[in-house]
């Protein structure tokens, strides 16, 4: 489903040229359940946006389903994120000015689903992640494992196909970091896709797959561990 | 074509089928979404939003009062002059308008005489002819004296200025060189020589010569600072042999509205060439001194529109900055939304409306303040005309609204052109 060949991606430093990604070429398939590892600054955060639509490559292909999604439009691409991948990030990304469930909502919104639709599915969203409770409560009002368990709520409440979490227990304690994991890999039971990119070896080896990453190139690929 | 037709299946939204009702075709938003989301915004940052909304206040407050108080001068001077009627054109003896020097210098002059008074009337679309001498005199009635403005004016004059005759008759049409002795009194004047009594068919003295009393006019008020009911009116040609003058100041020509100003211009140069021998005249329509007069209170008004203009610029700047450091502050929600699915139009947008509701609320807050203020300063100082019309309350809410669409639109690109990457590695 995820198709990358040969895959280069250049920062322009100064005066010198970076390649955070030097020739990857990645396949991933529906479901899988993979974890990115490797020191910073290896290029695993640059595949992620990359693969998440954030981010175009220098050179190479992507294909998502069999179609060259680099070369569409900021609209297209808009549209494909929204409708298709769901990001959890290391900070959360919360608006602070919203609510959780306001927070929720935002995807919603920006795809232009009518109210009446959005209240139930947001309602949903939460439910799933055990915080209709606190769809009241404004981002500073909630534990980190509550803020991250919200921004999971969002990123799935367009039923997306891909889920792509970067860090996303990095600025948790263990046991929400725990929390977080398990909740995590429970979607990705039910079918997602999930990609994980984080340094932290623990978590990295759950997954079913394990990417390696070093200088920009793909260091070791366990191989497609299909469920 | 089937990778072409595949992109364009994830990514554009199909709008040719039916929806149900309410639903939005793609990624649209629906305004009360965008308004929500904007107001949140803007209310998170209450003390910041309020002074960004008071700087374009004050800027439209001061455009607002400012053009009101410009307008209002403008209508105020306009009505003085137009009292009279707009179809009256004034002939003076002289020759003003040429460039160089005046050919009274010599002394070749003619002066306009009632003659040349009564030769106009002649012409078809001429309604009325006035002529014209002023000068002042003492006047006795009685034991009452009193020193005055003298009206030496032929018989159309009412109908020349549109003024009214209280009591009795005006001037009769007599033989225009040899009036009998009438007099009519301003309003004031009547009251002044003869208080309550009736002063119809009364005596009075001008400067040693007798003359009835044979009406009274309607009061008309202080025009440009001149007492028109402290007067009297007498024969033209009375008036000049009272002053030993053997020219009029001024004719006055009422025509009839439906012809073109031209045409009785040049009908009144035929004549008084004809008798004169050349031009040793001026003739001013009153068209030609609205028009001079209405643009230099239009310069007026725009100028003072122009200084409250500055301070409209100055709130422009305000929301500019408070845009500029609003996008830096959000870059990570900005990055949010982006990787969320907003589109860079989406993102534009919504900076887009923060700055233009900005304006427009403090488009409105001026106005009120703005005109508010103009009604305070009529009840205090009733003298000064103040007037605001409709359409300048229209413009300047079109003006903020306009301010806020340009100075927001720089702060929203840059917002919408952020890269998603580096908006969200932002804190």
């Amino acid at each position: 489903m995820i198709e990358l060949s040969d895959i280069h991606r250049d920062f322009q430093v100064g005066d010198q040229k970076v390649h955070a990604l030097d020739g990857v070429s990645l396949t991933i398939g529906a479901g899988e359940y993979l974890s990115i590892m490797g020191p910073s600054g290896s290029g695993k955060s640059t595949l992620l946006n990359l693969i998440g639509l954030l981010d175009r490559p220098t050179s190479g292909v992507y294909r998502l389903d069999g179609q060259d999604v680099t070369a569409l439009s900021d609209r297209q691409q808009a549209e494909v994120r929204n409708q298709r991948i769901g990001f959890v990030f290391q900070a959360f990304h919360l608006v602070p000015r919203l609510t959780a469930a306001e927070n929720v909502e935002l995807p919603l919104i920006l795809a232009g689903v009518p109210p009446v639709q959005r209240g139930q599915r947001v309602e949903q969203a939460l439910a799933a992640m055990s915080l209709s409770d606190r769809s009241r409560h404004k981002p500073e009002q909630l534990s980190g494992g509550q803020r991250q368990r919200v921004a999971i709520a969002r990123a799935t409440v367009m039923q997306p196909t891909v889920l792509m979490a970067d860090e996303p227990t990095g600025n948790l304690d263990h046991k929400s970091g725990q929390d977080v994991v398990r909740i995590l890999e429970q979607l990705s039971s039910n079918g997602i896709t999930l990609i994980v990119v984080t340094h932290d070896g623990e978590i990295g080896r759950r997954a079913r797959r394990q990417l390696h990453m070093l200088d920009g190139r793909l260091e070791s690929d366990s191989g497609t561990g299909n469920a | 074509m089937e990778h072409r037709r595949a992109i364009d299946q994830i990514a554009l939204p199909d709008c040719s089928k039916p929806r149900n009702p309410g639903e939005n075709c793609g990624l649209v938003m629906f305004f009360r979404d965008f308004l929500h989301l904007t107001i949140d915004s803007l209310t998170a940052h209450r003390l910041r939003t309020f002074l960004t909304t008071l700087g374009i206040a004050v800027g439209i407050a001061a455009v607002v009062l400012l053009t009101s108080i410009g307008e209002g001068l403008r209508q105020f001077m306009l009505s003085e002059f137009t009292q009279f009627g707009t179809n009256l054109v004034a002939i003076n003896p002289g020759r003003a308008t040429t460039a160089g020097t005046s050919m009274g210098i010599f002394g070749t002059e003619r002066p306009l005489t009632i003659e040349d008074a009564e030769a106009l009337k002649r012409l078809p679309y001429v309604r009325a002819v006035v002529p014209f001498v002023q000068g002042n005199a003492e006047v006795e009635a009685g034991n009452r004296h009193r020193r005055t403005t003298i009206f030496g004016a032929g018989t159309q004059l009412p109908e020349a200025f549109s003024m009214a005759v209280g009591l009795g008759h005006f001037l009769p049409d007599d033989n225009p060189v040899t009036p009998r002795a009438f007099a009519v009194l301003g309003s004031k004047m009547r009251h002044e020589l003869f208080g309550k009594a009736n002063p119809l068919g009364q005596r009075i003295t001008i400067s040693g010569s007798r003359y009835r009393v044979i009406g009274v006019m309607e009061s008309k008020g202080t025009v440009l600072g001149f007492d028109l009911d402290d007067t009297v009116y007498i024969p033209a040609a009375r008036a000049l042999s009272l002053f030993n003058r053997d020219s009029l100041f001024e004719i006055d020509v009422l025509y009839d509205e439906q012809t073109p100003v031209d045409r009785v211009v040049q009908g009144i140069n035929r004549t008084l060439e004809e008798r004169h021998g050349r031009e040793d005249f001026t003739i001013t329509t009153q068209q030609q001194m609205l028009d001079v007069l209405g643009s230099i209170l239009n310069v007026l008004t725009v100028s003072v529109a122009a200084i409250g203009g500055i301070s409209l610029l100055v709130g422009a700047i305000g929301i500019v900055t408070i845009m500029t450091i609003a996008v830096n502050e959000r870059s990570s929600e900005i990055g949010l939304l982006r990787a969320l699915g907003a589109r860079q139009s989406q993102v534009l947008g919504l900076f887009l409306g923060e700055a233009v509701a900005v304006a427009a609320i403090g488009g409105l807050s001026g106005l009120v303040l703005g005109m508010g203020t103009a009604w305070l300063l009529h009840l205090a100082l009733p003298a000064l005309p103040v007037h605001t019309p409709l359409s300048y309350v229209v413009m300047a809410e079109v003006i903020a609204v306009t301010i806020g669409l340009v100075a927001g639109v720089l702060p929203a690109r840059r917002a919408a052109q952020l890269d998603p990457v580096e908006a969200l590695r932002a804190e």
